[in-house]
C-alpha cells in the first residue's frame, strides 16, 4: 500500500506538471487576450513531433532547445497574421480561427509523418533507474521531466512577479486598454504571451511526446483535458491551474492503480448480500472497477465544479 | 496643440459622434460637459485611439487619427478613465511604475511629486489597488497617468460619486498640474468645480457640440444650460 502511495503520488506529480506546462499557456492566453485556443495541444503536439525530427538529425538535447524555439516562433506567428487580423470580428471569429487551425495542424502532421504515431524515444543517456523503492523503480527520465517542468513553473513565477514585463501582463489581465493607454505595446505583448504560451505547449511536447506517445491524435487527447484543468482551476488564474493540474492528475493516477469495485466493497463489509444477486445494469454498476472510471473522473470533476463554483477554484483574475 | 475637426464616431450602426469640432491650447483646462450618454466618454476614447473614429484629430502638428493608443501615448497624450481601471491585484507602487513609460529616463514627475500631491497614496504604497477606497483609486489613477509625462491630460468624471472635500481636492490638483504647463480636457456632467478652474468650456449633446465659449459666455445664455445641462 505504501509503495503504491507513494509511486502514485510521484507520476501525478510528473503528469501533472505536464499538464501545467499546457494549461499555463492556455489560461494566460486566454484572460489576457480572451481568446480561448482551441489550437494550443495541437503546439503541444507540433513539439512532440519537431524535437523527434530534430532529434533523429542532431540528437535530443539540442532538440529540447530547438523545438520549443520553433513553436514559439510559429506561435508567435500564428497571433501577428493570423489571430491579430480575426480579432476584429470578433469573440466567435476568433474561436473558430482556432478550432479550424487545430484540424489544419492535425492534418499537415499526418501529411508530415503519417498517421500512425512515430518512435520517438527517451534518451539513451537518461534511461536507467534512478532509485528502486520496495519492488518499483521509479526511471530517471521521469525525475528529468519533472525537474524540467517545476524550473519552468518557477521561471514563470519569477517574470509574472519580478519583472516590468511580468507586471505588463499582469495588469493587462484586467485592463488590456488601459495599459495601451499608458504607452505599452499590447499587440506586441499579446505576440509576446501567444508566443512564449505556445513554446511552453511545445516543452511538454518535447518531454511528454517521448514518454507518453507521439501520434496525430495526441493534441486531441490531452487537448480535452487542459480544458478540463483551466475550468477547474478558473480562468486566467495560474495558480489555479496549478492546483488544478495536480488534482485531475491525482485523480486520475490514483483511480488508474485502484482495482475494486463498489461490489468488492460490498462484499468487504457482507452487508447486503442480496445485493450480490442483483441483476441488469444495477449489477454491471456494481462490477465496474475504480480503474475504469479513472478517464471519466475529470469531466465528472468540472460538472461538479461548473454546478458548485462556476467560476473554477481560484476563479478570481491573477494577482 | 490639439485640434479636432469633423469627428464621426460609430458603435456599430448607431452614430454616436456626429462631426465634433474642438481644439485646445497649451497649458489651458478646458472642461467637456454634457449629460449621461451624449459622448462625452466616446470622444475621449476616439481621441485615445480606443475606438475607431474619422475624421482629423491634429496634436502638436501630427495626424494621430488611426494610431494605435499606445503610439498616441507616446505623443504626449493622458488618459484618466471614467472607470479608473485600476490594476485591482497590483500594489499602489506597482500601479504607478506602470504609468512610466519608460523606466530608464525620468520625466517631469517622480514617486514623490506625487505622494506631495497625494499623501494617502504614500501611506497605502504597498496595499493592493482593489482596497483602495474610490477616492483614492481617482488619485492613483490620475497620478498613474501623469507619471508618463503627458502634456495633454484628459480626465473622464474624475469627480463623479465622491465627498465635497475631495472634489475640492482634485480640483487643486487640476490647477496645480495646469501650472506645469499641462493642458487638460476635463469631462464633467456638471458645471460644478469647472466653473472656477476652467478657461474654456464646451457643451456637448446628442454626438454634437452645442456651445462653446469661457464660463462667463455662459452666463449669457441660461436656454443652453437650462437645455443640456440641468435635469
Ligand atoms: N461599446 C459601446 N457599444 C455600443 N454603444 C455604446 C458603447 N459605448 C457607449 N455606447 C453608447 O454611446 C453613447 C455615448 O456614450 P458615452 O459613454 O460616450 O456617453 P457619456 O457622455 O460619456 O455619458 P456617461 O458617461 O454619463 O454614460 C451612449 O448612448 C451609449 O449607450
Ligand atoms: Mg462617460
Amino acid at each position: 500500500m505504501l509503495e503504491f502511495v507513494t509511486f502514485s503520488l510521484l507520476n501525478s506529480l510528473v503528469y501533472g506538471m505536464l499538464l501545467f506546462l499546457l494549461s499555463s499557456g492556455l489560461t494566460l492566453i486566454f484572460s489576457m487576450m480572451g481568446v480561448l485556443n482551441f489550437a494550443h495541444a495541437s503546439f503541444y503536439m507540433i513539439g512532440a513531433y519537431v524535437a523527434y525530427q530534430v532529434s533523429t538529425w542532431v540528437g535530443f538535447w539540442p532538440a529540447l532547445l530547438i523545438a520549443p524555439g520553433i513553436v514559439g516562433i510559429i506561435g508567435a506567428l500564428v497571433e501577428r497574421y493570423g489571430l491579430r487580423k480575426v480579432h476584429q470580428y470578433g469573440q466567435l471569429a476568433e474561436l473558430l480561427f482556432t478550432f479550424g487551425l487545430a484540424f489544419i495542424i492535425e492534418e499537415l502532421v499526418i501529411m508530415i509523418w503519417g498517421r500512425v504515431g512515430v518512435d520517438y524515444k527517451i534518451p539513451s543517456s537518461l534511461e536507467f533507474t534512478l532509485f528502486d523503492l520496495f519492488d518499483t523503480s521509479f526511471p530517471a527520465y521521469k525525475a528529468f521531466m519533472l525537474v524540467i517542468s517545476v524550473s519552468i513553473f518557477l521561471v514563470l513565477y519569477y517574470v509574472l512577479v519580478r519583472t516590468r514585463v511580468g507586471l505588463i501582463i499582469q495588469a493587462a489581465l484586467s485592463h488590456p486598454e488601459m495599459v495601451g493607454a499608458l504607452g505599452h505595446d499590447v499587440p506586441k505583448m499579446f505576440m509576446l504571451v501567444f508566443g512564449g504560451g505556445s513554446a511552453l505547449a511545445g516543452v511538454a511536447g518535447v518531454i511528454g511526446g517521448n514518454a507518453l506517445i507521439t501520434e496525430p491524435a495526441m493534441a486531441a487527447q490531452l487537448g480535452t483535458i487542459v480544458f478540463v484543468v483551466i475550468v477547474v482551476g478558473g480562468m486566467g488564474s495560474l495558480t489555479g491551474a496549478l492546483v488544478a493540474s495536480l488534482l485531475i492528475s491525482f485523480l486520475q493516477t490514483f483511480a488508474i492503480g485502484f482495482d475494486y469495485s463498489l461490489y468488492d466493497l460490498v462484499n468487504a463489509m457482507d452487508t447486503w448480500p442480496f445485493l450480490s444477486e442483483a441483476a441488469g445494469p444495477w449489477n454491471d454498476l456494481l462490477h465496474v472497477k475504480v480503474a475504469q472510471t479513472g478517464p471519466v473522473l475529470p469531466y465528472l470533476l468540472l460538472v461538479l465544479v461548473l454546478v458548485v463554483r462556476p467560476k473554477g477554484l481560484m476563479g478570481v483574475r491573477e494577482t | 496643440m490639439l485640434k479636432i475637426q469633423n469627428l464621426h464616431t460609430f458603435y456599430g450602426n448607431s452614430h454616436i459622434l456626429q462631426g465634433v469640432d474642438l481644439f485646445i491650447k497649451k497649458g489651458e483646462i478646458v472642461s467637456l460637459l454634457g449629460r449621461n450618454g451624449v459622448g462625452r466618454s466616446t470622444l475621449c476614447k476616439s481621441i485615445m485611439g480606443l475606438v475607431r473614429a474619422t475624421g482629423s484629430i491634429y496634436y502638436n502638428g501630427t495626424e494621430i487619427i488611426g494610431l494605435p493608443s499606445h503610439q498616441i501615448a507616446h505623443q504626449g497624450i493622458g488618459y484618466v478613465p471614467e472607470d479608473r481601471s485600476i490594476f485591482p491585484g497590483l500594489t499602489v507602487l506597482q500601479n504607478l511604475e506602470l504609468g512610466m513609460k519608460n523606466v530608464k529616463k525620468t520625466g517631469r514627475w517622480g514617486l514623490d511629486d506625487m505622494f506631495r500631491l497625494f499623501p494617502q497614496l504614500e501611506e497605502r504604497k504597498n496595499l493592493q489597488g482593489e482596497l483602495l477606497s474610490g477616492g483614492e483609486q481617482q488619485m492613483l489613477a490620475m497620478c498613474r497617468t501623469l507619471m508618463g509625462n503627458p502634456d495633454l491630460m484628459m480626465i473622464d468624471e474624475p469627480t463623479e460619486g465622491l465627498a465635497p472635500r475631495l472634489v475640492q481636492e482634485i480640483g487643486d490638483f487640476l490647477q496645480e498640474i495646469a501650472g506645469h504647463g499641462i493642458s487638460t480636457l476635463l469631462v464633467e456632467q456638471k458645471l460644478s468645480i469647472t466653473l472656477n478652474i476652467s478657461q474654456r468650456l464646451y457643451i456637448m449633446g446628442h454626438g454634437k457640440i452645442v456651445f462653446e465659449g469661457t464660463p462667463q459666455n455662459l452666463e449669457d445664455y441660461p436656454r443652453i444650460r437650462q437645455e443640456w445641462l440641468e435635469v
